[in-house]
């Protein structure tokens, strides 16, 4: 039984580039340096299309989708 | 001293050390240098664990996990665990962790320099139990020469058919992190990286790696001759063995020792002669630890015992704080020191520890801070690096801020209740940046 879908940050390949916190405020809020934050929380089904956009759109490919166990 | 409990000891064959008699890993002689092969063989015996076939590696894996063994790097997580976990993958390869970059803590350096043949014994207990080829210890560049003449020794005796690799580990304090370490022995890279993968899965070439302190290797060569029942005749039920301490600060003479985990800490700093001063508090741990205050000194140096003060044996580092020296100070200058210590890799840590050190700096110097700012800095940058160091930096911080909760009132008003300056806990003088 697998459960949602979380987002994940590689903290080692961000760069701050705040992107995904423009496409998907709602579950990413930026540090006082402008680092993201994700919550642990599920992604809700209605901002899954945001979140794998937020994933995309990534330019250091430091964000992704984890699928919780 | 020994914290006994009722496990049944089982029957000593001759020249097995009495089980509750300390100490075991460090030579009884303080003073003593480095011992010899031929010395060590007399104390302990020969090891027997080569050659075993699969069956009993896997029983040699349930011994370890019956005496409860512990990992002695700070983490304090099941050794029989790790060795399971790398025992049934495919070519793996295995890592003592002898670096000791804590500026604090001497238990490692110590052991390696008194007892070097216990800690080689452990790598290769530990290789014949995953079935791995060959081990690499990596160890503090001051004890190097010690034991690479150890691992000479063994070499002429042909003990081992384990192939023995030693290394100097860089002088840096994130430089012993598990997967730094296994950066730094593969590209000469101290600096932690990324997981996933676990380094059980994918470490050092891309093999399977088992990375474990050099204190826990040494308990290991002891279960594997003595057994679990042994092992277990000193400490908690709940954390068996014996482990070491490192002790300073206020104190009539800091020093390294071996007790019984369980151990209550007024005794423990007995062993250093006791206190030289009236005591304030006690940081517990390392410097990843916690403060507790001096009124905890009555309880069991345990991870149960000290858990209602949220604080852990960690590393074993018991640094005195005496009453007329401020808490506060000796914790913000540690602060700066591990945010400096920062690999650089990860935004939150990089830039968030350098502003809270900045912010801790201020308070201490009575400049306007802003607590409420340090506060939200600290709830911000908790794990939220690669690895654990942000962490480790926050729970010093928010023990400093309990336990020192009225000096941080005083120094918010430009005030501080110190009369002195002391270095009790130290640090390498701030050249990097």
């Amino acid at each position: 039984m697998t459960g949602g879908v979380r987002l994940r940050v590689d903290p080692i390949a961000c760069d701050g580039r705040r992107l995904c916190a423009e496409i998907l405020p709602e579950l990413i809020t930026l540090d006082d340096w402008g680092f993201p934050i994700v919550g642990d929380v599920d992604v809700p089904v209605g901002l899954l299309d945001e979140a794998r956009e937020a994933v995309r759109i990534c330019p250091k490919l430091a964000l992704r989708l984890d699928r919780m166990e | 001293m020994a914290i006994t409990d009722s496990v049944p000891r089982r029957s000593r064959s001759a020249g097995t050390p009495t089980p509750d008699h300390l100490p075991r890993l460090l030579p009884a002689d303080p003073w003593a240098g480095p011992t010899s092969l031929a010395a060590h063989l007399a104390r302990y015996g020969q090891l027997r664990s080569s050659g075993m076939d699969r069956r009993q590696r896997e029983d040699l894996i349930e011994e370890v996990g019956r005496a409860g063994l512990t990992g002695r790097g700070g983490a304090g997580f099941p050794t029989a665990r790790k060795l399971a976990a790398v025992a049934s993958a495919h070519r793996p390869v295995v890592v003592a962790n002898g670096t000791e970059g804590e500026p604090a803590s001497a238990k490692d350096k110590i052991l390696l320099a008194r007892s070097p043949h216990l800690v080689l014994d452990g790598a290769v207990v530990a290789a014949e139990i995953v079935g791995a080829s060959h081990a690499i210890v990596v160890v503090h560049h001051s004890v190097r020469e010690i034991v690479d003449d150890a691992a000479s020794e063994r070499r002429q005796a042909g003990s081992d058919r384990i192939r023995i690799k030693i290394m100097t580990g860089a002088d840096r304090f994130v430089g012993g992190e598990a997967s730094a370490l296994v950066h730094w022995i593969q590209r000469g890279i101290p600096t932690p990286t990324r997981t996933p993968p676990r380094l059980s899965e994918r470490g050092l070439g891309g093999r399977p790696t088992l990375v474990q302190n050099v204190e826990t290797l040494a308990h290991l060569a002891l279960i594997a001759r003595y057994g679990a029942a042994w092992f277990r005749a000193v400490g908690t039920t709940r954390q068996p063995g014996s482990m070491l301490v490192t002790i300073l600060g206020a104190v009539e003479r800091p020093c390294v020792h071996e007790i019984a985990i369980g151990t209550p800490i007024q005794q423990v700093l007995s062993l250093a002669d006791g206190a030289s001063a009236p005591l304030q508090a006690l940081l517990l741990g390392g410097y990843f630890g916690t403060w507790v205050p001096a009124s905890a000194a009555h309880l069991p140096f345990s991870s149960a015992g000290l858990a209602a003060l949220g604080a852990s044996v960690g590393a074993g580092l018991i640094a005195a704080l005496p009453e007329d020296v401020c808490g506060l100070v000796e914790t913000a200058k540690v602060v700066r020191y591990l945010a400096d210590e920062s690999a650089g890799q990860c935004g939150p840590c990089l830039f968030g520890l350098d502003a809270i050190a900045g912010e801790l700096q201020r308070l201490t110097e009575g400049c306007a801070s802003d607590l409420g700012t340090l506060r939200r800095w600290l709830d911000q940058v908790d794990g939220r690096g690669a690895c654990r160091h942000p962490d480790g930096v926050i729970r010093l911080i928010r023990s400093a801020m309990t336990v020192f909760a009225s000096e941080v009132e005083h120094h918010a008003q430009g005030r501080c209740r110190a009369t002195r300056t002391a270095n009790i806990l130290p640090v390498p003088p701030r050249t990097r940046r």
